[in-house]
């Protein structure tokens, strides 16, 4: 007997029989084709999936069905109203976009819905409201100043009537006089699609009699595949297709530097962690595919775990891979390091460690594999790296690359995190046997259990330095758990190990590294690349230093700050481009306006267990490949006969805002209204190679791809335009949106037409190459700009629990130039955000080779009550080669937050933490003994 | 694998059990569901053919006075509970543990029914109907029944009642004198699940500078919630000093069973940080009696 459900949605009366087990958000999505109601984990954690239900905010994802039987539901589609055709937003939606608080947009629906909520019931909210009311809709971008200004202005325009009032407190690049449209704040070109609904992901996508997908994981550490019997699968109503890696026709690994990881692990090979995939299947329904994996049965013959690093490299283990356990030893050699302790007059050594970490993206993993009748393979995904997914899949495939499009989706945030592959191989294995579309949607646990981390790492410091404080000597032994595969294990542990010493300027530098296989899941990219660890280590050591010998922690780093002129770790000269000294001196200052003694422990005239410090902490970040890499972007200028342009690029946009950066830099060079540039990215057989987006490098590579792509066509217009009038080349003009000929104005219209009419389609191509870099171990330039960064933090510790509050950070970045402000803005505040649940929060924990974060209620990410009050301080020391100046920030304004963190923590309570995250009891116990010694 | 095949709305208690004992596969009763549904879903809990939703008995959803005493229905959700003005004005326990519970909405969702039939020895709702002397009402085949709150319980997540056939259908609170208050304050971590370290309710009738009577729960502080008698009993008639503190702070320390708990906190830290705790949550019940 099924049941009708009568509800409401969005204003229109629906009835809809009853479906066993089926919540609200899968009713809205697949029945009600309403996806702009996103699920991140199917948990109530995250609050991606918010609707009203009469009037009240719920989580439709744990929300049955069947109870919304008489209910009125609203959804984000139900916001904006359309008049005569035009959109107009709600004042919510409207703020949302003016205030930069959309990123990468996965969280917004559910931000939109419990803010919207929130205005109903209280139209007039304090800052305080809103923190509580949004507490469990979690924005991984962690934009949540702007969120927060973004529904306080609402809220101000819903009462006033009055237009939603703009952000004030975002200033113009220090250079914006020099440009129209770079270095001033624009909105995203994709901002108004995400606040209401309308915006795709890979999920939000459906094919024609798709298939849906779901591997079977070996859930076992490490073993060897004895048996696999997958007779009961098969025999399943529903299950179409159950593939081993006996069918996988190409080649039968993937990696992104090595192939070292198996497409699926076939008889009698080597399991190597518990994500492995064993089988894969497509069945007419989700819920077929998933009871089909659980009818599938393996047999182990299991082996010895291998569960952290330097048990890794101990003689007699086992080994995980057939060369060893050893993935890289890293090397950096500056000077005489023994020399260097010798003339040392102070000596500290410490030891650190960092966990893995989880990227936690809200928007889980999505493939669609969708077969073409002319033999090709599309496959939809949000990925960072399109082109290699292509040549992976091609691989895997047994195909020429020709045959396989990667269509690039929006993407839920990545942070590095989805750089490998994932299901694209496996989609496109059962795409082709099935010759029918095949989704395949990670859930939560399975996004948790498979996709590469940040690198657990063991730091040892040891630092020598003079009596003033100048540093001599500084030697680093590292450890990074690379897990079962490489990944990018080897990269992200070198710059770990090249940025060991910091952004100092040390005469004797040497580290070792050793990056080790385990039998945890794979370590790879994740913001920072390993300087997050590394910083964490040596910013921790500076305080210890200066401790010792007795000066004041920032006068010790401005002492050894790297400056132009300064030769760094690895042997390269800065000979431009180094705003170290002003981050430090600005963020000093900005400090010093709340406190003159900031060090100072400052006890709660309430509480007098409620104590009050600041901390510091510096870094750098390359930008770019580097280490002898060639780092390359194409991009596409084309003008269109409506004489509108598009640029098109395969760099991936994963909330970052690169589409805004290409948009804007086209536009600048063109001298045309950022409106009339379209963007177009991540199609392999649409958009040229962009390379990877990683490494800070896409403002860098693909922003002056598409720079130089628009001067071309500036240029080959010009000389046409010259040789059509009879006229020289530079007496052509490009302002005002439109081209000057010697007193004569042409719209872009008109030069399509003329380009067209004398057989010269208006469209470059123009890939840019960086400057070249040297590899490690060969001095000279391993990377061609980095970015600097100083941040301050101000903490409360509780003596008694040692509960740790941070209530403000100060964050200076040296970008070389903001090209959009208010996109920086948004980088800034979810890089300090993320820095600071690295300090706090966050711990991927695996015992044994199992995992026991495999939820997010239990992998922690900092929401908006956490977030302490952000100030942000832009520097610009333009670099050379960059457009106009620029180079990243991705990373760099995230690695300085937790040494900030930690360091006032210490001189807060005089507890140094050397693993993070922060253990509140360890603090409180400390202070407990100490207290019953005196 | 679907989370459910039959799905039951009955409209009052003697059909909410009647659709209970009549299901010939397996059933359970579900209210918001935030917990239930996870479980399910994730593999903690066998999977279950019917569930017979609670959240249209009416008589489950009211919240009202009936005589000298404030009914709470189980299937009340918690936001309702804290917001809700009668609460306020006689549990204000119960309000501050109702703004602790999970985020905002879940609290639109999951039920102070459910807080506590999931029988968790330090759910925040749980532990401040302890301290405020609820009682509970329990439906079964048999009729309707009374039952001491912390009767309900018969180990850490483990119900005394038989959720085959028998359902809780709200709570009782003695309506609040003059004299008398409550306070409820929990301290967390940040990591891991979002399970309180130590939470503390507290509810006192005060009479000048003696405390007449008081009501103390902690938790975790044993298998199943329990009231701190021992501290209670020391308090009672006697002025609110710091030396009455210290001997109620050893009386609690001494009845109360502190365990570690795996990633979230040890024993020790658990007994080192729970004085500052009570003294708090004290101090604040005691202030608010005036």
């Amino acid at each position: 007997m099924t049941n009708k459900i009568n509800l409401t949605v969005n204003g229109i009366q629906k009835t809809l029989e009853s479906v066993p087990g089926e919540t609200l958000a899968s009713l809205l999505r697949m029945r009600l084709h309403l996806t702009g109601t996103k699920i991140g984990c199917e948990e109530a954690e995250c609050g991606a999936c918010t609707v009203l239900v009469d009037g009240e905010p719920m989580m439709s994802c744990v929300y049955p069905a069947e109870r919304a039987d008489g209910k009125t539901i609203v959804t984000i589609e139900g916001l904006a109203e359309r008049v005569h055709e035009e959109m107009h937003l709600h004042p919510l939606q409207e703020a949302f976009v003016e205030h930069g608080a959309v990123q990468c947009g996965f969280c917004i629906p559910g931000q939109i819905m419990t803010a919207y909520a929130l205005l109903k019931r209280n139209p007039n909210p304090d800052s305080e409201d809103i923190r509580f009311a949004l507490k469990d809709t979690l924005c991984r971008c962690a934009g949540y100043p702007s969120i927060e200004n973004a529904i306080l202005a609402a809220a101000q325009a819903l009462q006033t009537g009055e237009p939603v009032q703009k952000p004030t407190h975002i200033p113009s690049s220090t250079r914006s006089e020099d440009y129209k449209t770079v270095g001033h704040s624009h909105l995203r070109p994709e901002a108004v699609e995400k606040v209401t609904g309308s915006a795709i992901y890979t999920d939000d996508l459906t094919f024609d009699g798709m298939l849906f997908a779901k591997a079977k994981r070996a859930m076992i550490p490490h073993g060897f595949l004895k048996k696999l019997d997958i007779s009961k699968a098969k025999a399943l109503p529903g299950v179409i297709s159950v593939l081993t890696a006996a069918d996988i026709p190409g080649e039968k690994t993937h990696g992104l530097v090595i192939y070292d990881w198996p497409v699926m692990v076939g008889i009698g090979e080597r399991i190597r962690y518990v994500g492995d995939a064993l089988a894969i299947i497509a069945a007419e329904t989700q819920a077929i595919a998933e009871e089909a994996a659980n009818l599938i049965e393996a047999e182990f013959d299991l082996q010895p775990i291998i569960t952290n690093p330097v048990q890794a490299r101990q003689d007699g283990v086992p080994q995980i891979h057939e060369k060893g356990n050893l993935l890289k030893h890293i090397k950096v050699r500056k000077g005489d390091v023994d020399a260097g302790f010798a003339a040392a007059d102070i000596m500290i050594e410490h030891t650190f460690h960092t966990p893995t970490t989880d990227h936690a993206f809200l928007e889980p993993e999505c493939s669609i594999g969708v077969p073409l009748a002319d033999g090709r393979m599309e496959v939809y995904v949000g990925s960072q790296i399109p082109y290699q997914d292509k040549t992976q899949v091609a691989r895997a495939l047994g195909w020429d690359e020709s045959r396989v499009r990667i269509v690039g989706q929006l993407m839920g945030g990545g942070f590095g995190g989805k750089e490998d592959i994932m299901g694209q191989i496996h989609v496109a294995l059962l795409a082709n046997i099935t010759q029918r579309p095949v989704k395949l949607l990670f859930d939560r646990q399975e996004s948790l259990i498979v996709h590469p981390k940040r690198h657990a790492t063991q730091i040892r410091v040891k630092m020598g330095a003079k009596k003033n404080g100048r540093l001599v000597a500084v030697d680093t032994e590292l450890y990074g758990d690379t897990g079962a595969y490489a990944s990018l294990g080897e990269k992200v542990m070198t710059r770990a190990t090249t940025h060991a010493a910091g952004p100092y300027d040390v005469e004797n530098v040497r580290a070792d590294c050793y990056a080790m296989y385990t039998n945890n899941p794979p370590s790879g990219a994740f913001r920072g690349f390993g300087v997050t660890q590394s910083a964490f280590a040596v910013e921790s050591m500076m305080d210890m230093l200066a401790e010792k010998i007795g000066i004041d922690r920032i006068e010790l780093r401005r002492m050894n700050a790297l400056r132009v002129g300064s030769i760094t770790n690895t042997g390269q000269e800065l000979k431009e481009s180094v705003g170290l000294l002003e981050c430090i001196d600005r963020v000093d200052a900005e400090m010093r306006k709340h406190t003159p003694q900031p060090f100072t422990p400052v006890i709660d005239s309430a509480n007098p267990n409620l104590v009050r410090a600041w901390g510091f902490a510096s870094a750098y970040k390359n930008t770019g490949l580097g280490g002898g890499a060639p780092d390359k972007s194409g991009a596409d200028v084309e003008l269109y006969s409506d004489g509108t342009f598009q640029v098109r690029s395969s760099a991936a946009e994963l909330g970052q805002g690169l589409v805004t950066v290409m948009r804007l830099i086209v536009s600048e060079e063109l001298s045309v209204a950022p409106e009339k540039v379209r963007v177009l990215v991540m199609d392999t057989d649409l958009t040229p190679n962009g390379g990877p987006t990683t490494a800070s490098r896409q403002t860098f590579v693909t922003g002056n791809a598409s720079r130089y792509a628009a001067k071309t066509l500036r240029e080959k217009i010009s000389a046409a335009m010259a040789q059509k009038h009879n006229l020289r080349p530079e007496d052509i003009q490009f302002t005002g949106g439109v081209v000057h000929l010697h007193g004569r104005e042409l719209t872009w219209v008109e030069i399509y037409n003329e380009m067209q009419a004398i057989g010269q389609p208006p469209l470059v191509r123009y890939e840019y190459e960086a400057p070249k870099t040297k590899p490690l171990g060969e001095g000279g330039d391993m990377h061609f700009a980095f970015s600097f960064a100083a941040q301050a933090a101000e903490v409360e510790v509780n003596k008694l629990t040692g509960e740790v509050r941070v209530l403000k950070v100060i964050s200076a970045n040296d970008v070389g130039l903001a090209v959009n402000p208010l996109g920086l803005q948004g980088q800034i505040e979810g890089g300090v955000m993320m820095g600071l649940g690295n300090a706090l929060t966050e711990e991927f924990l695996v015992e044994n080779g199992s995992i026991v974060t495999d939820h997010l209620a239990r992998y922690r990410v900092p929401g908006i009550m956490l977030t302490p009050e952000i100030t942000s301080i832009v520097v610009e020391h333009p670099v050379e080669a960059g457009p106009y100046g620029a180079k990243g920030v991705g990373e760099v304004c995230t690695i300085p937050t937790t040494p900030a963190i930690t360091n006032a923590i210490y001189n807060a309570v005089g507890v140094r933490i050397d693993k993070t995250p922060v253990d509140q009891e360890l603090i409180a116990n400390t202070l407990w003994e100490r207290e019953n010694k005196k | 694998m679907n989370l459910w095949q039959e799905y039951k709305k009955p409209a009052s208690v003697a059909e909410a059990i009647e659709a209970l004992v009549s299901a010939t596969d397996s059933v359970m009763p579900i209210a918001g569901g935030t917990d239930l549904l996870l479980d399910l879903k994730q593999g903690r809990h066998a999977p279950v053919h019917t569930l017979i939703d609670l959240t249209f008995v009416a008589e489950m959803n009211l919240i009202e006075p009936r005589g000298d005493e404030l009914y709470i229905g189980a299937a009340v959700a918690i936001n309702r509970v804290a917001t809700h003005p009668l609460v306020a004005n006689y549990a204000q326990a119960l309000v501050e543990a109702a703004n602790l519970i999970a985020g905002p909405q879940v609290r639109n969702t999951a039920t102070i029914g459910g807080n506590v039939a999931h029988a968790l020895p330090a759910a925040d709702g749980t532990i401040a109907l302890t301290a405020l002397n609820a009682q509970a009402e329990v439906a079964s085949p048999s009729g309707i029944r009374r039952m001491p709150f912390t009767a309900l319980f018969a180990g850490p997540g483990k119900s005394a009642l038989d959720k085959g056939k028998e359902i809780i259908v709200g709570f009782y609170l003695p309506l609040t004198k003059k004299g008398q208050a409550s306070c409820f304050k929990r301290i967390m971590r940040p990591q891991g699940v979002a399970l309180p370290i130590l939470n503390c309710a507290v509810w006192l009738e005060r009479e000048k500078d003696t405390v007449k009577d008081i009501h103390i729960a902690v938790g975790p502080g044993g298998a199943t919630p329990f009231r701190a008698t021992e501290a209670e009993a020391f308090l009672r008639e006697k002025p609110l000093t710091e030396e009455n503190f210290s001997g109620a702070l050893e009386a609690l320390l001494t009845q109360a069973k502190f365990r570690t708990s795996a990633r979230r906190a040890s024993a020790d830290y658990r007994k080192h940080i729970v004085g500052g705790l009570f003294k708090d949550v004290l101090e604040t019940a005691w202030e608010r009696a005036v």
